[in-house]
């Protein structure tokens, strides 16, 4: 009887992808089924080649911002990346890119993390929702 | 009153959401009626053990906090 939490993801800065790594991470140690759909620059942050990277942060993060997010690197917090992994190892997280953002990309199947459990448009994405809440970050 | 834990978590030094996450994952590897023990020095945790207490069914048998860490006593349903 849980509700899903669906997650559409469109910012790939370091800074927000966190966030939505830990709205995934709490949702599933809740038991709650977790939708993530990702576009644009989530997606790009989700490649292969980028997954790795360092993708800044969102503007309004400033210098201070950015010494803040070094500080809790630094104390041992983990990457979004290792959190969102934590997360499906806990529960059911399900992480879909947007077929749409992977032509606007120019991306392949293989050019993605293995985080990525496949490819789907917006329509499976909101039949998969429900009547789950969508929360777009 | 002390219990004896069955299982312990160190989550000291973890922030939100993993000292959770941590607890979630050593749930799973309880039966039904077993004590786990968590430690954690995430102020943010006390509420966010209670929520998780309430929402998962998992008693929140006691709580108590030592210079600046906390110990959760959850017992699986």
């Amino acid at each position: 009887m849980d509700e899903t939490i669906n997650l559409v993801l469109f910012s790939g800065t370091d800074d927000k992808l966190q966030a939505a790594a830990v709205m995934t991470a709490g949702a599933a140690a809740l038991g709650k089924p977790v939708n993530v759909f990702l576009q644009y620059w989530a997606l790009r942050s989700f490649s292969k080649a980028e997954i790795n990277a360092d993708h800044g942060l969102a503007a309004e993060a400033g210098e201070s911002g950015r010494a803040s997010v070094d500080a809790l690197a630094k104390a041992g917090q983990a990457s979004w990346a290792e959190t969102f992994r934590q997360a499906k190892e806990l529960g059911e997280v399900d992480i879909q890119a947007c077929s749409l953002s992977m032509d606007v990309l120019g991306l392949e199947d293989e050019d993605l993390d293995p985080l990525v459990d496949g490819v789907e448009g917006v329509t499976a994405f909101y039949l998969n929702a429900g009547d789950g809440r969508i929360i777009f970050i | 009153m002390t219990q004896a834990a069955d299982a312990t978590v160190d989550a000291r030094g973890l922030n939100c959401p993993m000292p959770i996450v941590k607890t979630a994952q050593a749930v799973k590897g309880l039966t039904s009626g077993q004590i786990l023990e968590v430690l954690a020095t995430d102020p943010g945790s006390v509420k966010d053990f209670a929520a998780w207490s309430k929402s998962t069914g998992n008693e929140l048998v006691e709580q108590t906090v030592d210079g600046g860490v906390y110990r959760f006593v959850m017992r699986k349903k």
